[in-house]
């Protein structure tokens, strides 16, 4: 157990490195605006595949309305900050407790279902959500919510992902996340070993929520605006092809994936004729060579290094 | 001995089906007791009523006292009933190891808070579960496949950790569903020793299905047998080896 603190230690050592450098790098703009936007981006869809990956990679559950808690954060969030004028430390706790009471809310019914059923109620929730904003005129209804200020920057959405990744893993490695990965394996028989699986189940998706919620502060404290199109199942599907992508089960995958697309899809940003082409190809080509993603279920460790004993853990790769 | 499990008259119907009718046992603590009948005779229907799989449309099941009809299968686990599969399901993607912690996680009592950020009882008690789940699996002599998947064993090792995992929730009755279903003899021999030493160390009770007769008889203290949903016979093996009813279930009547 002294393996396991150590190994987060050194985990910490080179996150806070990695943070280091990169800032540098920013503060003498080596890298230019374009590319820290896009990082910034990558970290807000890195925490959206990481907390998709709990849901559908760990437990199982086939969920496809991401972006719905996505947006209820971004919207509950700027409320906080522009209507009711509270700091934006607060602001984030709000959007991300209101994205978890809607997954709770939402999961206890849902859950009953299994595969693909489970995933067209979800897709069908994520749209539900999305046109109910849409008719809230509080919020700004179709022209989106405007005058956010923007307060995410590179230190906020880097460390608030280091956070969440830290805690998805630990949940992953307790008797709670043992619980889920059973009932991805089987639900009889987890449920014969003293499992509840509806309540791991909503624990998962609830957990999951309110994490893309926190992600959904970020997204609207940076780009100014949050507007219902950013919200479309479209974006469900981004986040949902970015697990894949890495492999279902896998967080270091969940962050390759992130990575991987959002850093494909900003640096085709040149070709736009070419760009969803070269995107579609790069993953039926992928699907077709390694359909269990390019993670599958591993994760990337410290012990790969040998520098370190102890359990999985992926947060060595967390940008 | 103390009465660990009553079944008074419980049926299980489908539709128009009584895949188990007015079925009535009794099962006193440290007790070996066999269910046998052709296939299709409701053995295991009976099984997924007592586990809480099924809820008996009639009749009543009580386990030390307490009713159980109704419950739902993590309760009825809580209350000390564990069980094997006759399709073996392992949780295949998972390590060995794993497979029997997530068994033992019913006694583990740590708070979310102290999962996500690893502080009071987490290490303490994750200690304890790797060390109990290791102590199962050396008596099943499957420590040397602790961070194998589980998918990899060999058949018998799987039927091995299967029963290792239901041990592992700590249970007074276990339930083998066809434990020897494709062993070899000689594998049966060894499993028929196993479960009479499981018996007496963990001190349970065990109701087990099979169809491997030499196993049934030679380790069973008392044996029901099924037929079409309904309990012919029970009683010692020498006495259902010759009851007239049970051989006409397996072999047919006479021709007169």
């Amino acid at each position: 157990m002294n393996k396991l603190r150590k190994q987060d230690l050194i985990v910490l050592g080179l996150c806070v490195i990695l943070f280091v450098v990169v800032e540098i790098l920013l503060d003498q703009e080596i890298i230019d605006p374009y590319w820290e936007a896009n990082i910034i981006l990558m970290l807000i869809n890195i925490i959206l595949a990481v907390s998709l990956n709990l849901i559908n990679g760990y437990t199982g559950q086939f969920s496809i309305g991401h972006a719905g808690f996505l947006a209820v954060g971004a919207y509950v969030g700027a409320i906080f900050t522009v209507k009711l004028g509270y700091p934006f430390e607060v602001a984030l706790i709000a959007g991300t407790i209101a994205a978890a009471f809607l997954g709770c809310l939402i999961g206890i019914p849902t859950l009953r279902l299994n595969g693909d059923y489970l995933a067209i109620a979800t897709l069908g929730l994520g749209e539900i959500i999305r046109i109910a904003i849409l008719n809230i005129d509080y919020v700004g209804g179709a022209s989106g919510f405007m005058g956010i200020p923007r307060i995410t920057n590179f230190a906020w959405a880097f460390w608030i992902a280091v956070a969440i990744m830290y805690v998805i893993k630990n949940f992953k490695n307790s008797s709670y996340g043992r619980a889920c990965l059973a009932i991805r394996e089987n639900e009889i028989a987890a449920e014969t070993m003293g499992i509840d699986t509806t309540k791991y189940k909503v624990m998962a998706f609830t957990i999951g929520a309110a994490f893309a919620g926190t992600a959904g502060v970020l997204f609207s404290h940076y780009y100014y605006i949050a507007h219902p199109a950013s919200f479309t199942f479209m974006r469900s599907f981004d986040i949902l092809t970015m697990v894949v992508l890495g492999g279902l089960g896998s967080m270091t995958g969940a962050v390759t994936g992130a990575v991987a697309l959002t850093g494909i899809s900003a640096a085709l940003a040149d070709y736009p004729e070419w760009r969803m082409v070269i995107y579609s190809i790069s993953l039926i080509v992928l699907m077709l060579n390694r359909p269990q993603g390019i993670f599958g279920s591993k994760e990337l460790s410290l012990q790969m290094f040998k520098l370190g004993g102890g359990t999985h853990d992926g947060t060595a790769e967390s940008k | 001995m103390t009465e660990l499990l009553k079944v008074s008259d419980a049926s299980m119907i489908f539709g128009g089906l009584r895949a188990v009718s007015n079925f009535t046992m009794k099962i006193d603590e440290g007790e070996l007791i066999g269910l046998i009948g052709p296939n299709g005779a409701g053995k295991t229907t009976a099984f997924n009523m007592l586990t809480g799989v099924y809820n008996p449309t009639e009749g009543e099941i009580l386990f030390k006292g307490e009713v159980i009809n109704g419950k739902k299968p993590y309760q009825v686990t809580a209350m000390g009933i564990a069980r094997t599969f006759q399709n073996i399901r392992l949780f295949s993607e998972l390590s060995v190891l794993e497979n029997v912690k997530i068994a033992f996680d019913m006694h583990v009592n740590y708070s979310l808070a102290e999962a996500v950020a690893r502080f009071g009882r987490y290490f303490p008690q994750e200690k304890n579960a790797d060390e109990k789940a290791l102590g199962l699996l050396k008596i099943f002599k499957l420590d040397r496949f602790k961070d194998e998947l589980a998918k990899n064993l060999p058949y018998g090792e799987q039927r091995r950790l299967e029963i290792a995992r239901a041990l592992a929730t700590q249970p007074k009755l276990l339930l083998l569903d066809e434990p020897a279903a494709g062993m070899n003899p000689q594998e049966t021999h060894e499993l028929m020793e196993m479960i009479r030493w499981i018996k007496k160390e963990f001190s349970l009770s065990v109701l087990l299905i099979e169809h491997d007769m030499s196993l049934v008889m030679g380790v069973c203290e008392r044996i029901y047998v099924l037929e079409y949903g309904i309990c012919i016979a029970n009683g010692t093996p020498d006495e259902i080896k010759h009851n007239k009813r049970v051989i006409e279930a397996y072999l047919g009547e006479e021709v007169s």
